[in-house]
């Protein structure tokens, strides 16, 4: 790799990125912090060692454990669910002629205006009628599928040329089969582009299961790591340990797939 | 007989499996979409009319509701809960919008150049986005503890005397519009930078030898190519702004002395705090209407770019 010579923007661009990771730098640090130096004045600005009081509180005497499993399976039926019920609607809207489709994409996308605080109230009333508020259920069935998802996978398919499925049309395969085993295969950047968005939403959503849940064994993390700050407001360490918690699993699936996070996010800008 | 479509001579035969085809292809379009189109429609066409419905009513999400009309409307306006919720949402949207999309351009500009470490300060301007707002709200509370935080330590250091953040009226709201801001400008770093891709270089180059400065490029190439991502981003910020609410609740409650109730705020309060579901019914769909007008002024003035 050819070395790139010194630039002065060095000067501009470190301070500035220092300063948006401080905060995050400061959540690691302070929750291997021990109570006694937070809680003197005025507190520690660096830890003397690393003391894991605070996870072993929060991985033991409280329900973190029991929260980041609830939370997990939300995101991952959540997830699974747009990739699937997505990409037979856009596959759907894309391909197939049939009688009403336009109008109820039309109605579909123009769903995506609709502000969550409009449709909130009636949408815990349905689910108090199906029995399902203060379950997994609540916070699983609105999330199912998005019109987000359905429009993002029928974008993708139209840019694919009709050729590829031709061959298959002729010799008689189904759509079904044609989905699954042609067009999918092609299709990675939209299943991952559905993939993070949904994971994001449902993992950091807060709202929906403030209204929909109420007994501390349903939380979500969110909902637990709020709930847990509120009680435990002397105990830092463990809070910002219980933070930490919260925020890594989102961190690490941004470093790790970061290209495809950056893409899916800027795609909903420069298409939007 | 077959019949002559063109130079084609077409089978009956084929022709009625064509029609059968069509047939099932039009039942297999239905049973693709319809899971997508019960719970889509279902969960936003019907609470949509509900909402309606219950503006119109007293209800506790109980018993049965009544119908009153235009009571609950009449009384937001005369309501200064709501006015204020109102005013503190506003001063949020015009500081927290003007302010992320401008940096955010501002920064992309930085990081549009190939130098060393140019990836790691991307990541590290980005990162915050992807944090939970309850992660946000929790770890400000900390750091912004009067008495156990790090930024009055600070201060401290500093011989600046110390601050009482969430505690003080006069401050809470602004530290809201902060935090979003290292939070939300992530966002329009990476959408401006990639438009910024798309900012024709053979135009800057004209530009460039016509004379003009890295400002009179910025001022008539960079800019103007860039609009509908501007756009894009205030209608966008623009409408999360007017929709804060996780972050509030994590932070403040709408405190101190109401000085942060925001409408969402105000909206959860009464629809599951105070039991008055058709009162926050009403508030929500005057903040859906306002919303709705902001959404269709600036695709209005988008178009109109666009046809330029």
């Amino acid at each position: 790799m050819k070395r790139l010579p010194f630039s002065a923007w060095h000067f501009v661009l470190a301070p500035l990125a220092l300063l948006f990771a401080l905060p995050l730098v400061w959540l690691l640090v302070s929750s291997v912090m021990s109570n006694a130096e937070i809680n003197r004045f005025p507190p520690a600005l660096w830890p003397h060692g690393i003391n894991l009081g605070g996870y072993r509180y929060v991985l033991g005497n409280a329900l973190f454990p029991r929260w980041f499993l609830n939370s997990f399976i939300v995101s991952a039926v959540a997830v699974t669910a747009n990739l699937v019920l997505g990409s037979l609607g856009g596959y759907a809207f894309a391909r197939i002629r049939f009688a009403g489709s336009k109008v109820v994409l039309g109605l579909m996308l123009a769903t995506m205006v609709i502000p969550f605080q409009l449709t909130m109230i009636p949408t815990f009333l349905v689910m108090k009628e199906l029995g399902l508020i203060d379950t997994l259920g609540a916070l699983i069935v609105p999330s199912l599928v998005t019109p987000l998802s359905v429009f993002l996978f029928r974008q993708f398919f139209v840019s694919l040329p009709r050729e590829l499925e031709e061959a298959a049309w002729i010799d008689g395969c189904g759509r079904l089969r044609i989905l699954i085993s042609i067009v999918l295969p092609l299709a990675r950047p939209a299943l991952s582009t559905v993939a993070v968005l949904t994971f994001l939403a449902t993992w950091n959503d807060l709202t929906w299961p403030l209204i929909a849940i109420n007994s501390d064994s349903t939380y979500t993390l969110q909902l637990g790591l709020t709930t847990f700050q509120g009680q435990h407001h002397t105990q830092w360490a463990a809070v910002m340990a219980g933070n930490v918690i919260t925020v890594l699993p989102v961190l690490l699936g941004f470093l790790l797939a970061q290209k495809a996070f950056i893409r899916s996010l800027a795609s909903t800008g420069l298409k939007g | 007989m077959a019949s002559v479509v063109g130079t084609f001579t077409v089978d009956p035969r084929s022709r009625a499996a064509a029609k059968r085809r069509a047939r099932t292809e039009g039942a297999t379009g239905w049973a693709f979409v319809s899971p997508s189109v019960v719970i889509i429609l279902g969960l936003s066409v019907v609470p949509v009319l509900w909402s309606l419905l219950l503006s119109f009513q007293v209800n506790d999400l109980v018993s049965p509701s009544e119908w009153v009309g235009l009571a609950n409307y009449k009384a937001l306006l005369k309501d200064p809960t709501f006015g204020s919720a109102v005013s503190h949402t506003l001063i949020y949207t015009v500081l927290y919008v003007p302010l992320s999309v401008i940096a955010g351009l501002a920064i992309a500009i930085a990081l549009d150049r190939k130098i060393a470490f140019i990836g790691l300060y991307r990541t590290l301007v980005f990162v915050p986005f992807v944090v939970s707002a309850a992660a946000q709200g929790v770890l400000f509370s900390f750091v912004l503890d009067p008495e156990f935080g790090v930024a009055n330590s600070v201060l401290h250091k500093l011989g600046l005397p110390a601050q009482g953040f969430f505690s003080d009226p006069g401050q809470a709201l602004y530290l809201l519009v902060a935090i979003s801001l290292w939070s939300g400008t992530g966002f329009c770093v990476i959408v401006y930078l990639a438009g910024l891709q798309g900012v024709s270089s053979e135009l800057v180059e004209a530009a460039r030898i016509d004379g003009a400065g890295r400002w009179g490029v910025l001022r008539h190439v960079t800019l103007p190519a860039l609009t509908p991502v501007t756009i894009f981003l205030v209608l966008f910020q623009t409408i999360n702004a007017l929709q804060v609410f996780d972050l509030v609740f994590v932070t403040t409650k709408g405190g101190p002395l109401g000085s942060t109730t925001v409408i969402v705020y105000f909206i959860w309060e009464k629809a599951f705090k105070t039991f008055t579901a058709g009162y926050s019914a009403a508030a929500a769909y005057t903040l859906a209407v306002a919303l709705l007008v902001v959404g269709v002024v600036l695709q209005v003035y988008r178009r109109r770019v666009a046809s330029r």
